[in-house]
């Protein structure tokens, strides 16, 4: 006997805007929140532009309480504090509860521990000072930080997970709150991920040479999904945050629905044929998206909207590549497509919950948002599904089904499907 | 430094560790920090620390064992005060 899964509540802590009214007038007006760093450039990094979100620790302010803002310094936590605590009160609850809440998990994903306060303890200890460090350091620099910060606040007391799966991090989390709730093992989950590029983790990727760096003079030109002047990904920080909960349950207390989770699947192509550490084997990936298509018990046909990974590198079109393959579909018969990389960057960890939120939201407000900056798409993408499923500016339509899909370093694969809620 | 200017002084460390700022207002030496003003006991070493920095004095283990009220934290900042002058 399975549960269905519906969604909500939404947060979002994005480059292109923090919380939800502002995050869909970005989408619906293809706002970029990609800006040229000066510190990049004195670092002499060959990328020099990225997604950073207006993010002020005042507005954690009526979330956590005093003494526990005081001190806290780790943005990966405080983007994931804010997110997951908005989408709790768009779900309808207050903050605080005296008791414990049994029925109530919370998965939520990183990738890096704040790497400013892990400097914080190297320089002190470094320096043989490591007596002031205070009681404030573990807590920021292990992983579970974000998933203790978030359950402390809201009293969860179901399960409580931090996972990891680089670039599927955040499609991963929302998947495993699914089945736990689809299963009858929580009758709500928050779920979500969260992302704080910092300086070490930026200058990492720069020396891979997989940035973007021929725009840092223009860089809301900088993330170019799928465009044959692709040269690169830019990376983007924050948060995308959700609450899932039981239908039943949520019917019960009168919930506001967003959308359905129908289906999912996580999954690894073992990095085998084809696979490696930074490269998705294509049989990992189509088996990834068939197996989520079969959980959702749909055709491919019922896709409305692809929610693509399309980070802006050549691995864009072996996706695109992927996806018609997986879905057995071609040239116009494709579902539309499109990548909101293009606005914020690649925001790692987060960049599978931060899509998730814009899926429900176009889904929600039947609209397709623009792939900003394909005005030259690649050649090879266009042989595969058309031009006609490209969108450059938005398009209002009704949206009923989208599948999204992220793929990340270890050959890890999740992919989603989101649907209207009808009865 | 007498004892209401070290009190008067200690409550602005406090202040970050409490959320009864009331409370805070009208501390007296049998003021006990956690019970009392609900202080996070593992915030009691920042409060050391901040202490520390506060007055330019240490305080070593056996030290800080003992400051759990007001009145203990006054003898002990006074004690390492007087020491080092």
């Amino acid at each position: 006997m399975a549960n269905r899964v519906v969604i909500t509540g939404l947060g979002v802590v994005a480059p292109n805007g923090i919380g939800i009214p502002d995050f869909l007038h970005a989408l619906q007006n293809g706002i970029s929140g990609i800006k040229y760093v000066p510190e990049y450039e004195e670092l002499k990094f060959n990328s020099q532009v990225a997604g950073q979100p207006e993010f002020e620790w005042e507005q954690l302010r009526n979330y956590i309480s005093e003494t526990s803002l005081y001190g806290l310094k780790g943005k990966g936590i405080a983007y994931g504090i804010k997110a997951a605590l908005d989408a709790w009160m768009d779900a309808g609850n207050a903050i605080v509860s005296e008791e414990t809440l049994w029925e109530t998990g919370c998965v939520f994903g990183s990738s890096v521990a704040d790497t400013d306060v892990i400097k914080t303890a190297i320089t002190r200890v470094d320096a043989k000072e490591s007596k002031k460090l205070g009681s404030r350091v573990v807590e920021q620099i292990m992983n579970s930080g974000i998933t203790a910060y978030i359950s402390g606040r809201l009293g969860l007391g179901n399960k409580i997970i931090n996972n990891s799966a680089a670039c599927a991090t955040g499609t991963q989390a929302i998947f495993m709150g699914y089945e736990y709730i689809k299963y009858g093992m929580a009758k709500r989950m928050v779920v979500g991920s969260s992302e704080f590029v910092d300086r070490y983790v930026f200058g990492g990727f720069d020396s891979m040479r997989v940035l973007s760096r021929k725009f840092n003079n223009e860089p809301q030109r900088a993330s170019r999904p799928m465009s044959i002047s692709a040269g690169g990904f830019v990376p983007g920080s924050g948060a995308g945050a959700f609450v899932l909960e039981d239908l039943d349950y949520a019917l019960k207390r009168g919930a506001t629905i967003y959308a359905e989770v129908l289906g999912g699947s996580t999954n690894s192509g073992g990095q085998r044929n084809g696979g490696t550490m930074t490269a998705p084997s294509p049989a990992g990936v189509i088996r990834c998206i068939e197996d989520a298509i079969a959980d959702a018990q749909i055709s491919a046909a019922d896709i409305d909207l692809v929610s693509g990974h399309l980070t802006a590198t050549i691995a864009d079109k072996m996706e695109i590549q992927n996806w018609t393959d997986a879905l057995k579909l071609k040239g116009d018969g494709f579902p539309l497509v499109n990548s909101l990389k293009s606005m914020i960057g690649h925001c790692l960890s987060a960049a599978g919950s931060i899509e998730a939120v814009a899926a429900v939201l176009q889904i929600k407000h039947n609209f397709v948002h623009a792939n900003v900056n394909l005005e030259d798409p690649n050649p090879e993408i266009l042989e595969l599904i058309g031009a006609n499923n490209l969108p450059i500016i938005k398009v209002d339509r009704e949206v009923n089904v989208v599948a999204k899909a992220n793929f990340g370093f270890g050959d890890v694969n999740s992919c989603l499907i989101f649907s209207k809620y009808t009865n | 430094m007498d004892r209401t200017t070290i009190l008067s002084e200690l409550k602005k460390v406090l202040a970050p560790y409490t959320e009864n700022k009331e409370m805070l207002d009208g501390i007296n030496e049998d003021t006990d920090l956690i019970r009392d003003l609900k202080i996070n006991s593992a915030n009691l070493v920042d409060i050391i620390i901040d202490a520390e920095s506060q007055y330019n004095i240490e305080i070593d283990f056996d030290a800080a064992e003992k400051m759990y009220n007001v009145g203990n934290c006054i003898d002990v900042i006074s004690e390492k005060l007087n020491r080092t002058a």
